[in-house]
C-alpha cells in the first residue's frame, strides 16, 4: 500500500474511506501531494470504491477542485465509484457555484455515502 | 471618498512570485476581518477570492518568474473590503475565459478561479491590459 501523508485511508465494508488530514487545502505543493496520493490509491493500490470524507475540510481552492475532478476520471477509468460526504455548507456552495455538484456524487454523511455504493 | 472609505486597516505590499508570500498577506487580511467582526460566510468568500487572484497573478500572470513581483493592496472597512492585485505579466481578457460551468467544460481541471472571484465579490474589475484586478466586497446584511 502506498504511503499517505495528506490522506487518512481506511477500509469500511469494502469501501476505501479517505479522510483529508488538512483543514485548508490551498497550497500548491500540498495540492500536488494530494493529487499524487489520489493517483496512488487508484493506480497502485487498485482501489475502486472510494469515499472522500470532507469532515475536516474548512477551505479549498480551485486548484484542489482540479484534483477532485482528476480523481473522478481515474476512478471511472477503472470502472470504480467515487462518492463524497460530510461537506460543510461553505464548501457545498463552491461546488454549487462551479456546478461540480452535478459531476460528483455527494452524500450527507458517511452512512449515506456507504449505502450509495450498494446502489 | 464617502464615509464607507474610512478604512480601518490598509496594506500595500509588493511580493515576489511565491505563493507562500501571498498566503502571508492573506493571513493578515483574515485576522483583520476577524478583528472587525466580519461574518464567517463573507470571510470565506473574501478568502477564496484573494487566494484565487493572488495565485492567478503568480502562476498565470508572472509564470512563477522570480524576477517579477505582485503588488497587493488590501483595505478593510466596517462595511466593505477592497483588494487590488497587479502582476507583471502580459495580462488576459477575462471575457475569453471559457465558462467552467458549461457541460463541455465541467471536467476541465482548471479555469474556475476567475468565476469564483466574480461569484463571491460584489464588484470585480480588470484594467485594460488585464494584469490588474480590483475587487470589492460589501458586507452582507
Amino acid at each position: 500500500m502506498a504511503d499517505h501523508r495528506r490522506l487518512g485511508v481506511s477500509e469500511v465494508s469494502g469501501v476505501t474511506v479517505v479522510q483529508f488530514i488538512d483543514r485548508k487545502i490551498l497550497d500548491d505543493s500540498q495540492i500536488q501531494e494530494i493529487g499524487q496520493e489520489f493517483t496512488a490509491l487508484v493506480e497502485q493500490d487498485q482501489k475502486k470504491n472510494i469515499l472522500l470524507n470532507f469532515s475536516h475540510v474548512e477551505f479549498l481552492s480551485s486548484s484542489a477542485l482540479g484534483k477532485l475532478i482528476n480523481l473522478e476520471k481515474q476512478v471511472k477509468a477503472h470502472s470504480g465509484k467515487l462518492r463524497m460526504s460530510n461537506i460543510r455548507p461553505e464548501i457545498m456552495e463552491v461546488f454549487a457555484i462551479t456546478k461540480l455538484n452535478k459531476l460528483f456524487d455527494i452524500r450527507e454523511d458517511l452512512p449515506d455515502a456507504l449505502a450509495a455504493f450498494k446502489s | 471618498m464617502g464615509a464607507s472609505n474610512n478604512w480601518l486597516w490598509t496594506c500595500s505590499e509588493t511580493i515576489p512570485s511565491e505563493t507562500h508570500e501571498g498566503q502571508r498577506l492573506v493571513k493578515q487580511l483574515l485576522s483583520k476581518l476577524e478583528e472587525h467582526s466580519w461574518g464567517m460566510s463573507d470571510v470565506f468568500g473574501i478568502h477564496l477570492a484573494a487566494e484565487e487572484a493572488i495565485v492567478n497573478a503568480i502562476k498565470h500572470g508572472n509564470a512563477y518568474n522570480p524576477e517579477k513581483n505582485v503588488q497587493i493592496e488590501m483595505n478593510v472597512g466596517a462595511d466593505r473590503v477592497s483588494l487590488r492585485i497587479t502582476d507583471e505579466g502580459p495580462g488576459f481578457n477575462p471575457v475569453e475565459v471559457p465558462d467552467p460551468t458549461e457541460e463541455e467544460n465541467l471536467e476541465n481541471e482548471s479555469g474556475r478561479g476567475v468565476m469564483l472571484i466574480k461569484a463571491y465579490m460584489t464588484d470585480v474589475r480588470y484594467n485594460d491590459r488585464g494584469n490588474s484586478v480590483f475587487m470589492e466586497k460589501v458586507r452582507s446584511q
